[in-house]
């Protein structure tokens, strides 16, 4: 993957809040990913991951607290608002898959835009099915051209929902180098996910989400094995 | 400026993706024929009384049919959750909104430029000589149908029973519009026709009245 | 509580020393009669329907910018309010009309602007039920309600012209007719009264609405254990 031009930038909660018809989604959730860090989110489903990355996302506002992004490279500019994988591909299944890459491209203010799409086909190896509509791609293809058009801008900043679900082996594993050359480049990488497996080897730290609150972070002595583990025998 | 030019690309994103299938345009003008052809049946077609009442049936059948044609306009923005995607990647949440109710009128403006012929064969009323300040007609009346349509499809897919609630949310608001075309398109379709500036003139304030109020809380219809 | 049982009864007071002077004070009317005195009631509660939607149309604009329950609270008793005031207007007319022109609906500009407001607000609390969530009703509630209501001078403007172009006969006489001195007053306290009558009823269904929120959350709460 090609280097970040850009500064690597952090990421931190400070007291969020998400509260859904008086229930809290998400109870004064508070920590600091610095840059460059790759930190695991885990717990159990419904404990509040997908609505935390949405907020990070800044898809969904939090009821209360604050999302910034510290680093040199804040405030952020287009190239600073995250790169987000979550279930749905986010991409159109009308257009094909350079359309879309050359729709977020220009939307974004991509320098280059055909260039940067075609760059993105080549990295994630969908060259070949460029004007094949999304549509008639497989579970695994949509995950590659729903990575392309999150990476489109460089983000700095990488949140993943689950990634891995719907792929097979093949497909984890070039999830798994893609995530670690994008870490070593700089980025920084906030993904959730279930178990150990080849892409939670690539995280250095994890957060454990219960019920909305923190319940574990190995910043501070859980350690990493467990907490991916949770609920597990 | 980036609202323009963000709104620019989506347009060509909802034209492309519309004139790849056409399946909008071509249901939506099948519908409005038959509206047209029922409502012939209803009334005495071909008499001086079905004349009169032409115009206000025309604006009618364009009523009924922009109510299905908006049911997919953000509808088919949940199917991969491209909304998330879009208003991860635009400045402006206002570009969104912009570039679906210029493509929904001119949708719904050429669905009715393709009827106008059957219309005119049915009741049996010359168009040609009025043909321009017609189009204006329909031009500024699809307009702000468009303009509340798109706003009320925003609410309408993020509820329950959404293909019957979108009607019932946008049709008593375009009471205005369907009050003032007819009355505008009877005057000039009249025997002895004349142009009522003053009520192609409302449409203008109603179109801008909206815009207005889509312009300042557009983004709040899109939250989650 | 004490307040409330106050206004309770100063409103229901009001209402009813208003229908006393509507039908023994008002001088008779030449021409209709006895049932021209609806009119008070009538012209009462549209105005007091009005001002309800326009409380609401204010609740509907705090909510959507300081997102505070109680606004959303608010929003719905006083367009339920204004929407049963509205439902007086719409048949008085009508009782009003048979006599008068022989038939039951002449197309009225003011009654049938009326009925597409009644229209609109029906559609806003019909919204409501349909969406479960309730920041998100509320949010897109409030936003249906703002359009709506900066739709009604636009649905009057239109409805008076079309009238103009088809004219019909007008509910209870048009904006020539004159009131003699006596009936002018008796009028403003029937506005007086149903608008009293009309604060009373938005408390009494903003605390019912108020007691339905929060008995909802404890539910979900207790569900989710």
């Amino acid at each position: 993957m090609t280097a970040l031009r850009i500064p690597p930038t952090g990421l931190r909660f400070e007291n969020i809040d998400k509260r859904y018809g008086g229930l809290f989604a998400l109870r004064r959730v508070s920590f600091e990913i610095a840059p460059g860090e790759c930190v695991v989110l885990a717990g159990r489903n419904g404990s509040g991951k997908t609505t935390l990355l949405r907020i990070a996302a800044q898809i969904v506002k939090p009821t209360a607290g604050e999302l910034s992004f510290p680093g040199p490279g804040s405030p952020p500019a287009a190239s600073g608002r995250p790169g987000y994988v979550a279930h749905a591909t986010m991409v159109y299944d009308e257009l094909t898959a350079e359309e879309n890459l050359l729709l977020f491209a220009k939307l974004q203010d991509v320098e280059n835009p055909a260039a940067r799409a075609e760059e993105l086909l080549r990295e994630v190896g969908l060259m070949e099915r460029r004007d094949s509509l999304v549509r008639t791609f497989s579970r695994g293809m949509r995950q590659r051209i729903a990575i392309a058009r999150a990476l489109i801008h460089r983000p700095s900043v990488l949140l993943f929902d689950e990634p891995a679900t719907g792929l097979d082996p093949p497909g984890i594993t070039w999830l798994a180098n893609s995530l670690r050359e994008l870490n070593r480049a700089g980025c920084t990488v906030l993904m959730s996910l279930h178990g150990e497996s080849e892409m939670s080897a690539l995280a250095t730290r994890a957060v454990q989400l219960d019920a909305g609150s923190v319940v574990a972070d190995t910043k501070f002595g859980a350690s990493l094995h467990s907490i991916l583990t949770f609920g597990c025998a | 400026m980036s609202l323009l030019y963000n709104t620019a690309i989506l347009l060509g994103k909802e034209l492309r993706t519309e004139f790849r299938s056409r399946e909008l345009l071509t249901t939506t003008a099948v519908f409005i024929l038959i509206v047209l052809v029922l409502f012939s049946f209803a009334i005495n077609p071909g008499t001086e009384e079905a004349r009169e009442f032409a115009p206000g049936l025309l604006w009618l059948a364009i009523l009924f049919a922009s109510s299905l044609m908006f049911q997919s306009c953000f509808l088919r923005e949940q199917t991969n959750d491209t909304l998330s995607s879009l208003r991860l990647a635009v400045s402006d949440p206002f570009a969104i909104f912009l570039a679906k109710l210029i493509a929904n009128t001119l949708f719904l403006l050429l669905t009715e430029l393709l009827m106008l012929p059957f219309f005119a064969i049915f009741y049996n009323i010359p168009l040609w000589s009025k043909l321009p300040v017609l189009i204006l007609v329909l031009f500024v009346g699809s307009l702000g149908i468009s303009i509340a349509g798109t706003a009320i499809s925003a609410i309408s897919a993020q509820a329950r029973m959404r293909e019957l609630l979108l009607p019932l949310l946008l049709l008593p608001l375009l009471t205005p519009v369907l009050v003032v075309s007819s009355l505008v398109t009877a005057s000039l379709l009249d025997r002895e026709p004349f142009v009522q500036w003053k009520g192609i003139g409302f449409l203008a304030v109603f179109d801008l009245i909206f815009l207005t109020a889509l312009w300042l809380f557009g983004e709040y219809l899109l939250e989650e | 509580m004490g307040k409330r049982i106050i206004l309770g009864a100063v409103a229901i007071l009001l209402v009813i020393a208003a229908a006393y002077a509507s039908f023994y004070v008002a001088p008779e009317e030449r021409t209709m009669g006895v049932l021209q005195r609806i009119f008070y009631f009538h012209v009462g509660s549209a105005w007091a329907g009005m001002d309800a939607f326009l409380l609401c149309f204010i609740a509907n604009l705090l909510y959507v910018w300081k997102r505070g329950q109680k606004y959303d609270w608010l929003g719905v008793s006083a367009a339920e309010v204004g929407l049963v005031l509205t439902t007086v207007v719409l048949i008085t007319g009508p009782i009003w009309a048979k006599p008068a022109w022989g038939i039951y609906w002449t197309w009225d500009a003011r009654l049938t602007s009326t009925f597409v407001l009644w229209l609109l607000y029906v559609s806003y609390l019909l919204l409501r039920t349909l969406i479960e969530e309730p920041e998100r009703r509320a949010l897109l509630s409030a936003l249906f309600g703002i359009f709506a209501f900066i739709d009604v001078p636009l649905v009057f403007f239109s409805i008076r012209w079309w009238r103009t172009q088809h004219p019909a006969p007008v509910i209870m006489g048009g904006p020539g007719s004159g009131l003699d001195p006596t009936m002018k007053k008796v009028f403003l306290f029937n506005v007086l009264a149903m608008h009293m009558f009309a604060a009373f009823l938005i408390v009494e269904r903003y605390m019912l609405e108020k007691m339905r929120s929060e008995v909802d959350i404890l539910k979900r709460e207790a569900e989710a254990q």
